[in-house]
């Protein structure tokens, strides 16, 4: 986000990677290390609190079922954020075309946001059945808000001159959508893209919790609930690892996603 | 600067007729235009001067069709056609009149290069990428920004800026081109030197132009006649034409006759409660 005047090049934003990653993995080390100790000096009990290591063993003991546990969330989460990508942008194309129409539905796509998905997921295992597509709605119903209303707010706070300027020469609706306004709102798409991209996450395993038990095809969601109820806490542990790696991966694979699109033109990936 | 005999039948005549233009504010009617009546003569070179706030743009948009007048005609036509039903508040075009408009700020797409961006009129018209960005090539090369086609609009000066805005404009071929303060926001040396070019363009081109402006000089440098406005709602306090000679220079700007000029808009504005 800060604008710098100088020309970076590869050894000074190498310099300002170090400058941004030393901070907080001193700061990890220290907290792993106050653990460990605090776990085994105090006898802590391991359904209670595991020590990080552990969890560090659980996590290459049962690598097999963590992988397979988070490929299958990731693949739930993927096409969750799929579906709000799609539908989400979409949806707010359709309220950019008039305020009345926004009016009427724009307080519902709020309702999305604020329903509780813990609530709502028994409807959709009824309607979808237990297993993937039941949590792949989860994920969509979770994360499509942020997307509508950012997509919604860059359409609108298009410059008004640039619309006189379009409608000076000429251009038709679809024209005018494609060549002015969605390059125009890319940066708050992608801002909400963002936001979708972590709560897909967070929806898919909430989902799974709830949704998840179909045959032979656990996510972490169902992985956390095991480990819960056999009191293994360090493999729970591991499995929220996983599932705040993944959350991490999707966000930076979209945010880098996001620069790319925006590089050449837009302040916020410059510098 | 040879201006010759420019050809001006390119351009096209506006007619304003008793045009009013009121707007719905927060504590009420907000009064633009009342009642402006103005015949711009084909291929002229209009100033259009008043203090802000006092409607300026309104009228612009108006003439460009981007708003509607709550009474009265304006009517863009060629010379040589006269027909044409008018209706109240429209704007009403013969077939062949192209308008162009420049904003106080450039407008450009910022995620577009310099090259697309000039080109965007025509790509809007259908025209084939080919010979759109020939098209593009020989307006940018005309306001001198030919090295500068495959950059985008983050990595100019406003000054190339505006001159991108200007080669867009201009890649239409205008009959009319309306210019809304284009050069406000430059500097006094880059301003002047815009100035020049859009004499230049217009004396080649022959479109009739429209020009707001805030600048006493620079609209009496660049018009052969001003129009000066009051405070909203604006009407029309001095119609001049100027006298001044046909072909300018930068060094007209130092000449008493520039200055007498420039000594009777002042004193319109200022008579008209500016
Ligand atoms: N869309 C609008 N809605 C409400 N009021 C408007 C609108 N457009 C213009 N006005 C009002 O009409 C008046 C004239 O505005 P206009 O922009 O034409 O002035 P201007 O002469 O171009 O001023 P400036 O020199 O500052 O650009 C102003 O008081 C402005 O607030
Ligand atoms: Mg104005």
């Amino acid at each position: 986000m800060v604008a710098s005047t100088r020309v970076p090049s590869s050894r000074t934003s190498q310099r300002h990677l170090v400058g941004v990653a030393a901070p907080p993995l001193v700061a990890l080390v220290a907290l792993l290390a106050g653990w460990e100790l605090m776990t085994r000096a105090l006898g802590v009990p391991a359904f209670l609190l595991p020590p990080p290591s552990a969890i560090a063993r659980a996590g290459v003991t049962d690598a097999a079922g963590l992988a397979m546990a988070t490929l299958i969330t990731a693949e739930a989460a993927v096409a969750g954020f799929a579906l709000s990508t799609l539908l989400g942008v979409l949806a707010a194309v359709l309220l950019a075309t008039s305020r009345p129409l926004e009016r009427a539905l724009y307080p519902y796509a709020v309702l999305l946001q604020t329903v509780p998905i813990v609530a709502i997921a028994p409807l959709l295992v009824l309607w979808f059945g237990p297993g993937g597509r039941a949590v792949t709605v989860s994920a969509f119903i979770v994360s499509v808000f942020p997307v509508i209303a950012n997509t919604l707010a860059g359409i609108r706070s298009v410059e008004p001159s640039l619309r006189d300027l379009f409608r000076l020469y000429g251009a038709g609706r679809l024209a005018t959508l494609v060549k002015l306004e969605l390059p125009a709102a890319l940066p708050s798409i992608v801002t909400g893209l963002r936001v979708a991209a972590g709560l897909a996450v967070i929806g898919a395993i909430v989902g799974e919790f709830v949704a998840g038990f179909s045959e032979g095809a656990a996510g972490l969601g169902i992985l956390v609930l095991s480990a819960y109820r056999q009191l293994r806490t360090d493999l729970l542990f591991a499995a929220v690892l996983c599932a705040a790696a993944l959350g991490l991966t999707l966000f930076g694979a979209v945010s880098l996603t996001g620069r790319r699109l925006l590089r050449r033109w837009h302040p916020s990936a410059r510098g | 600067m040879g201006e010759a005999s420019p050809s001006r039948e390119r351009g096209v005549r506006v007619q304003i007729a008793g045009v009013r233009r009121t707007f719905e504010g927060e504590g009420g009617e907000v009064p633009a235009l009342a009642g402006i009546d103005l015949d711009i003569a084909a291929g002229s070179f209009v100033a259009l001067l008043g203090p802000s706030g006092c409607g300026k743009s309104t009228l612009l948009r108006l003439i460009a069709g981007l708003d509607r007048a709550d009474a009265g005609t304006i009517r863009v036509s060629p010379e040589a056609d006269a027909g044409g039903a008018t209706f109240a508040g429209g704007v009403v075009r013969s077939a062949a009149t192209s308008t162009a408009f420049v904003f106080q700020d450039a407008h450009l797409l910022p995620w577009r290069s310099v090259l697309d961006n000039t080109a965007l009129p025509l790509e809007l018209a259908g025209v084939d990428a080919a010979t759109r960005h020939a098209a593009a090539r020989e307006e940018l090369s005309r306001v001198g920004l030919s090295d500068a086609e495959a950059r985008t609009p983050a990595e100019l000066s406003g000054g190339m800026r505006m001159r991108v805005s200007l080669a867009r404009a201009l890649i239409t071929r205008p009959r009319l081109l309306l210019l809304d303060e284009p050069f406000a926001a430059l500097d006094e040396l880059t301003r002047g030197r815009l100035d020049d070019q859009l004499r230049a363009l217009w004396a080649e081109l022959g479109m009739t132009v429209i020009f707001v402006t805030h600048s006493i000089t620079e609209a009496a440098y660049l018009a052969e006649r001003a129009v000066v406005l009051t405070p909203r709602p604006a009407r029309i306090v001095l119609d001049r034409t100027l006298d001044l000679p046909t072909a300018r220079a930068a060094t007209i700007r130092l000449t008493p006759e520039l200055g007498r000029e420039v000594q009777v808009l002042q004193e319109a504005l200022e008579r008209g409660g500016a």
